[in-house]
Formats: C-alpha cells, structure tokens, sequence
C-alpha cells in the first residue's frame, strides 16, 4: 500500500533535517535554556532556604526576648516580693523593739514606784516610829514624875513578862 | 491577565470556525456552480489541497467524459491529501490551481537532476521524467533513480523545523539575556512544557543520568508536536501530514532506537540473551526466549513508528471525511450538501479541538516511550527484582 511505504526521498531530508536540528537545538537552545533553569531553580531554591532561616533566626529571637521579657517580669516580681517583706519584718521588728522598750519602761516605772513606795513607807514608818517613841516618852515623861507610878509601871512590865 | 485571554478566546474560536466555514463553503459553492459539467478530477482539485493530479486533469476537457464521471470519490480525494506531492496546492479559483511548484531533485545514472516541478505540470515530460499518480516516474519506465525532491511535507517540515528553530533559539536568547528572572511571554508557554519533559517524563523514566538524554527528548517532543500542530493548520503553512508520514515517524522511531542500542549497558544484552527469571528450557535447546526479547527490541521503535503515523493520519482522514460527505450530500442535492456542511463544520471543529489534544499527547507518548526505552537500557540490576 502506498501509505506505509516510505519514500526515499523523505527519509533522506528528514534524517540530514532531524540530524540539524537535533545537534542546533541541543547546543544552542536545550543547553542554555536548561541552565538557565537549574540556576533559577538553585537559587530560587536558596532564597526559600535563606528566607527559611530568616524566619527561624525571626522566630528565636523573638522567643529570646520573650524569655528575657518573662525573665524580667520574674525578677520584678521577686524583688516586690522581697521589698514586701523586707517591709514586713521591718515593721513587725519595730513593734517588737517598742513593745519591749515599753515593757521595759513600764517594769522600770513600776520598780521605781515600788522603791519610792517602800522608801515613803519606810520613811513614814520610822517617822511614825520617831513621833511615838517622842510621844511616848513625853507620855512617860509625865507620868513617872512620881515614884509610885514608877513602881507601879515596872510592875506591871514586869508581870508581862514570864520568866521561864 | 485572566481577562485578557479570556478575550482572546471570545474571537479566535468564532475566527477559527468562520474560517473553517468560510474556506470550505467557498470552495463547495465554486463547485455547487458547475455541478455536473465538472469532472471527478477536477472536483478533487478543488477540494483537496493535494497534488494536482495532472495526468488525469487533462482528460478533464475530453468532452466525452465530463458526464460520466461526475461521482467523488472521497476515499482517493483524501488519500490524495494524505500522501505526499511535488507541489503544494493552496487553493482553486475557478479553473485556476493556485499552487506551489516544488524542487524536484533526481539522482539517478546520468548525474543530478534539479527542476521545478512545475516543468512536470499537466503530465509533460521534463529530462526524461514525469509525475504519474502523485510520484515521479522514468519515462523509460527505468526505475533505477532515487528522488530526492523538496515534496510538499519536506517543505511543510522544513516550515515547522524553522518556526521551532526561531522560537527555541529565540528563547534561549532571551535566558541568556535576561539572566534569572520569572519566564515571559512565549517562554512561559515552552518553559512549562520543557519541565513537564523533564520531571514527569525524563527524570521518572531514565533516573539519574537523564541529563545525557534530555536535549533528544525535549527535540522529538517539540519536533513532533510542531509538525503535528503545523498539520492541523487547514491552510497554507500547514496543512501537509508530515507527522503522518511514515518516513517521517520511521526516522524519529530509528532515532530513538539507535539512542537505545548504542546507550544500552551489558545488562541490557544480558537480559536478551538470557532472560532472568525464565526456566532454562525456553532458552537452551530452542533459544525461545532470546528469539522473542529480540524481536521486542525491534518492535519497540516499530510500534512507536506505527502509532505517530497512525494517529496522525486517522486524524486528518476523519476531518477530511466530514468534510467529504458535504461534497457527498451535495452531489444528491445542493440544499443537501449546505444542510450537511452545518454538521460536518460543527463536528470538524470539534475533530479540530480533539486533534489539538491527539497533537500533544502523540508528542508525549512518543516521548515518553523513548524515555522508558533509554530507561531500560541503561538500568543496572534491577532486572532480578522485577521479573
């Protein structure tokens, strides 16, 4: 069948043109453009791998300063804290200081009233003492002025006391 | 951008089918007008854009025959358009063939012939040859001559071969010149397709050393597809079966099968010769096996040769069909052969989108079979694993 038999002249023109075109295509077109890919390809590849690492730097430095962010909240923190109960104790040792000074004031007041006390006392006392030993020797006085009574007296102290 | 082709679309496709319409019904009414004083030759000279077919045009003004013969014969019409020609027909007004003649290039005892075809016109003898049912003859009937001429799918070749050589090298240009920066205008619709080449057809099938094989791949694909696509075009830059020439599919096919052979590892003539995985006895005594593996290798390229060609040329005989039947219907009825036209026009437009797919994916067919041939015959080892 005419169809399915090739012609030599076709095969002749299409080998030589095949051929040509085959070696132009591969050397002038196929190469550069093929190149031309891998490198857009490489360095499209090396923009997403630095733009990558750009976010992941992005990302760790922002955790970073959240870390120093929380860090100083934390400190903060803890210094409040600590002033707090710096305050506290400061104030419960002052009123425990007071508290004692007062004590102490008061037990030292109560003391010195007592030694008055007993000094005024002791002092009355021996005034009292002094006024009736003066009275009573006044009273003796007059009433010994004569002898009878003064026998009378002794006798009766006399009495008064039992000789064992 | 969305937009703007989508413009596009809205005009080329009304464009494409006024055309189809408006290049077939004129030629149908040149024809309507003469009905029955045409000849059956002259009939397919205006129908076809084939060869003119001289030797029998000259019985057309044999007044004896001209109502004899007033029958289409549709299936040599387009055998005609299928075959080869020494001149390109473009287009019939009237009685006058509008046509390029073609070189005519002859070697053959005395030397080299050169001429024009057109000294071969209507039958005449030119140098002792002449054109005889589309081929050149001795007119000693002397066979002894090899004919090397510029036929109509040579010269459609060569068109399709320079608009592909302008459009790569033009490309490349502009990679070179622009450096790396995103693909632009019509790089961006060769760019896609050269990595659709690469990823899905010659990374998968070849493996790592596809590189030595890319450069020939991506030429058959952009080769045949061009032709292909150049053959789609009903009119004068395309329009010749080039891609459904099996001369044309014959040299690509032994191509890739040369490629095949000179690239193909040990393994690979190991794996023919004795087959793994197979009982002895279907290789010692008869060699069986070796026999079938041999001829696998030679109908691989076979089979590639066979399917381009058979695609390509069922597609131009279908939309050729389709278009006959107007001419058909119209020799029953002039009315007929109109009311016909709407559907042959309708379903050729559609043939034209699904050739425009067939167009493609041949191309990748073709393509990625020679990639799955270079693939096995550079594979090392594996054979065992999979048989």
């Amino acid at each position: 069948m005419e169809l399915v038999k090739p012609g030599i002249g076709l095969l002749f023109w299409m080998t030589i043109t095949f051929s040509i075109v085959l070696y132009i295509l591969t050397k002038f077109a196929w190469k550069p453009i093929l190149n031309s890919i891998r490198e857009r390809e490489s360095s499209i590849n090396e923009a997403i791998n630095a733009a990558d690492n750009a976010r992941k730097q992005m990302e760790s430095l922002k955790a970073d300063n959240e870390k120093l962010l929380a860090q100083a909240r934390a400190e903060r923190e803890r210094m409040l804290k600590e002033a707090n109960e710096m305050k506290d104790s400061i104030i419960a040792q002052a009123k425990r200081s007071a508290d004692e000074e007062g004590r102490k004031i008061i037990t030292n007041a109560k003391d010195s009233i007592e030694r008055e006390k007993l000094n005024a006392l002791n002092e009355l006392k021996t005034q009292v003492a002094v006024l009736s030993v003066d009275m009573a020797e006044k009273i003796l006085r007059k009433k010994m002025d004569d002898r009878t009574q003064q026998e009378a007296f002794v006798n009766d102290n006399l009495k008064s006391i039992k000789l064992n | 951008m969305a937009r703007s082709n989508r413009k596009i679309f809205k005009y080329l496709i009304p464009t494409f089918i006024i055309l189809l319409y408006v290049g077939y019904a004129g030629i149908k009414v040149v024809y309507a007008n003469e009905p029955v004083k045409e000849t059956q030759q002259n009939v397919e000279n205006v129908v076809a854009d084939s060869s003119v077919n001289t030797a029998e045009t000259s019985a057309e003004h044999k007044p004896a025959e001209e109502h004899k013969e007033a029958k289409l014969d549709a299936g040599k019409l387009i055998m005609e358009h299928i075959a080869d020609a020494h001149d390109w027909h473009i287009a019939t007004i009237g009685h006058n063939h509008i046509s390029i003649p073609l070189p005519v290039i002859i070697k053959d005892a005395n030397g080299l012939h050169v001429f024009s075809s057109s000294h071969l016109h209507e039958g005449e003898v030119y140098q002792g040859y002449k054109i005889e049912e589309g081929k050149i003859i001795a007119e000693n009937g002397n066979d002894d001559f090899y004919d090397l001429s510029i036929t109509k799918n040579v010269a459609a070749m060569f068109i399709a071969v320079f608009a592909l050589l302008w459009i790569m090298l033009s490309i490349a240009g502009s990679y070179k010149r622009n450096g790396i920066v995103a693909p632009k205008g019509i790089q961006s619709f060769v760019e896609p397709l050269i990595f659709f080449i690469r990823d899905e057809v010659a990374i998968p099938s070849i493996g790592k050393k596809y590189e030595k094989y890319l450069p020939y791949l991506l030429t058959i694909f952009f080769f045949i597809f061009f032709n292909n696509i150049f053959g789609l075009i009903p009119f004068f830059p395309g329009g010749a079966n080039v891609t459904g020439n099996i001369s044309i599919t014959m040299i690509l096919a032994l191509f890739t099968f040369a490629i095949t052979s000179f690239s193909a590892k040990k393994e690979y003539w190991i794996h023919i010769i004795n087959t793994p995985g197979v009982p002895w006895w279907l290789k010692f005594p008869v060699p069986l096996m070796p026999i079938v593996e041999l001829i696998g290798v030679f109908s691989k390229p076979f089979v590639l040769m066979v399917r381009l060609f058979a695609n390509i040329t069922a597609g131009h005989i279908i939309m050729l069909g389709f278009f006959s039947l107007i001419f058909i219907f119209a020799e029953m009825n002039t009315g007929l052969g109109f009311g016909v036209s709407i559907f042959s026009v309708a379903f050729t437009t559609f043939m034209s989108f699904l050739e425009l797919l067939v167009a493609f994916l041949q191309a990748y067919v073709f393509t990625l079979l020679s990639a799955l041939y270079f693939g096995m015959a550079i594979e090392e080892h594996h054979s065992e694993e999979h048989h």
